[in-house]
């Protein structure tokens, strides 16, 4: 691939040298735009404009951008809770935001910056809550969501973790009993939002590893906003990249991360480089 | 992995309900007049039996007809309040809330005084004359706490410390307006009952009527609330989160606030606005059964029964033959008990 993929010509974007994407189009995000008002007689504070990407069954795909660019707007267009003002989000051809709560949340997990609990409870306890939209308002835990959740703790690494108390594990453990719970969910699409954050670069590495291998493993489709740009260019398949609303390029890390392109977005003198597996790399250059 | 099974959720409930048990008959036995344990079982297994002819005159008219309807009230209103309580902060995230706390119990006084006031002007047939203090309360109620919650949020969310406020705030103001229209509009009234009232009160006498209300209301509105009992314990963990684990957020959030509404309307139109049972009952059993909803909710309603035929029994104990109100017993027993919890760290 030469020169980077101007956004209309998503579909264009290659898979690339990974052989764990494969299949049809799982999630088509068909130019979704979004507007934030104070009140809706007043002009938006806040516009994301038409944004489009496709992704396929195994792919990891990253958005990038500075604080303020969309990013978590665009995740929550694609999780479905927020409904495009135009174009559409679609899922194995359903639109997520048409979805109710329940179906959502069999086919959509989302981790997010976690939320402080209000009572402790178990690690254990906390992955099961991923099967609660596999099963009726009252009814008990089955077998079933039993040996899922074992699974997804095991998937994780972190079966050791099971008993303990939410509150009484290191954030790398505590992000790793999160994203369990998103697999006992069973989604098609796995959506994180700033997953590395508050984690040390060990802990950021076997995340990341974690989820190239259950996205290979699990055929999952996943989506990640971040603001590490060099974790984005070793592990994502594709990137979009967003300014001010606007999404500026998609395609395949080599493509996007351009210096002038990334020194412009970011308003910081940058250089790249490329590593030995032909992965770009950004340094930042200060003081210049 | 220890999941909730049918038993783990069974076998606590018989437990309470066998000590509940023992607490009614403590109960039917103390009073201004006593009465002997081996009079006490020997006549209740008579009503038991169906045979009330059999039971000799002063003991059916003091402890049949006079402190088991009133236990049997106490066990209504406390599991009302306990209930209400844990729904509340489950669904608010906020472990001080609670009916008394957050101004409901006020919202729901208001609206049972103007039902009073206005009741006899409408010339109202006399089957829904009955029903028309608990509607006034309900009205109250519901009211109060979507006011509540509105004042409560900031930036869209809730905010723990702002929601509190809000809820005390409307208290304070609730009662004041309940006060104004007690002094004037009531001149004539009985103000000493009036205050009984207002302090939480469960000495008066139903009509028979009221009684269905109350008990069919709270087994449809406890029903509700328990269906939602998982989705509870998802909110648990905020709004966001509980939404993308397949909550239906909207719809559990009217269910709760409309069948928590109508328990404390319930509970405060036959028994004025008693606090602590609805904030301390639920940490109680939290500590004791964890924080699962389908377990939480059901020890809950029987420790707040516990907790109100104990409260009750020694207010019209304890400075017999005179009784206090209720309400001023939970606040004796509740207060330091709630210091006692805060000091250990609520949560």
């Amino acid at each position: 691939m030469s020169g980077a993929a101007p956004i209309s010509a998503a579909a264009t974007y290659n898979a690339g040298d990974s052989a764990r994407v494969s299949g049809e189009v799982r999630l088509s995000v068909e130019q979704v735009s979004y507007a934030y008002s104070a009140n809706p007689s007043q002009a938006p504070l806040f516009t994301l404009e038409a944004s489009s990407f496709q992704a396929r069954p195994g792919e990891i795909v990253a958005i990038l951008g500075p604080n303020a660019s969309g990013k978590s707007t665009l995740l929550k267009l694609i999780a479905g809770t927020l409904e495009p003002l135009s174009g559409r989000v679609l899922l194995n051809g359903f639109a997520t935001h048409s979805l109710t709560p329940r179906i959502r949340a069999q086919r959509i997990a989302m981790v997010q910056q976690e939320s402080p609990l209000l009572f402790p409870s178990r690690a254990w306890e906390f992955v099961l809550q991923g099967r609660h939209a596999y099963g009726r308002a009252l009814r008990f835990e089955t077998d079933d969501d039993v040996v899922i959740a074992k699974n997804a703790l095991a998937q994780v690494g972190a079966e050791h973790l099971s008993d303990r108390w939410m509150d009484q594990i290191s954030g790398g453990e505590k992000q790793r009993v999160i994203l369990a719970r998103a697999l006992a969910q069973q989604p098609l699409l796995l959506l994180l939002d700033e997953p590395t954050l508050h984690l040390d670069i060990g802990s950021q590495v076997d995340l990341l590893d974690a989820l190239r291998r259950l996205a290979a493993a699990n055929r999952y489709t996943v989506v990640v906003v971040t603001h590490e740009l060099n974790l984005a260019a070793e592990y994502a398949d594709q990137v979009v990249l967003l300014q001010r609303g606007k999404s500026l390029r998609v395609g395949p890390p080599a493509s996007v991360y351009q210096r002038e392109l990334l020194e412009q977005v970011f308003q910081t003198p940058l250089s790249v480089e490329r590593t030995s597996s032909g992965r770009p790399r950004v340094s930042v250059l200060p003081g210049t | 992995m220890r999941p909730l099974t049918l038993w783990r959720l069974l076998a606590p409930c018989g437990i309470l309900a066998a000590v509940l048990f023992v607490v009614v008959v403590v109960a039917l036995k103390f009073g201004a007049v006593p009465v002997s344990l081996y009079g006490l079982g020997r006549d209740l297994i008579q009503v038991i039996l169906g045979h009330t002819s059999a039971v000799s005159s002063d003991y059916g008219l003091i402890v049949i007809d006079i402190r088991l309807p009133r236990i049997l009230l106490a066990i209504v209103v406390g599991a009302s309040l306990s209930v209400a309580g844990t729904s509340f902060q489950a669904l608010l995230r906020n472990p001080l809330a609670d009916p008394y706390v957050l101004g409901v119990s006020s919202g729901a006084s208001l609206g049972a005084i103007l039902a009073q006031i206005l009741e006899p002007r409408l010339a109202l047939p006399i089957s829904l004359a009955v029903l028309f203090t608990p509607l006034g309360a309900f009205l109250g109620a519901a009211a109060t706490i979507s006011a509540v919650y509105f004042l409560g949020r900031r930036q869209g969310q809730i905010d723990s410390a702002t929601l509190l406020l809000a809820g005390i705030i409307s208290a304070s103001f609730l009662s004041a307006i309940i006060m104004f229209l007690i002094t004037t509009l009531t001149g004539r009234g009985d103000l000493r009952g009036m205050s009984f009232w207002l302090m939480g009160d469960l000495s008066g006498s139903l009509q028979q009527s009221l009684r269905w209300v109350l008990g069919v209301g709270f087994v449809v509105a406890s029903g509700a609330i328990y269906t939602t009992a998982g989705d509870l314990n998802l909110l648990l963990a905020g709004e966001k989160e509980a939404m993308h684990l397949g909550v239906d957020v909207p719809r559990v959030r009217l269910v709760v606030y409309i069948a928590a509404s109508l328990l404390t309307a319930l509970a405060v139109s036959v028994s004025g606005s008693i606090g602590y049972v609805g904030l301390l009952v639920p940490h109680v059993m939290r500590i004791i059964f964890g924080s699962d909803h389908r377990l939480l909710l059901p020890t809950a309603a029987f420790g707040g029964a516990i907790a109100m035929v104990i409260a009750d029994t020694l207010a019209r104990t304890v400075v017999a033959p005179a009784e206090l109100p209720v309400g001023a017993m939970t606040a004796l027993a509740g207060a330091p008990l709630f210091i006692y919890l805060l000091r250990r760290g609520l949560a």
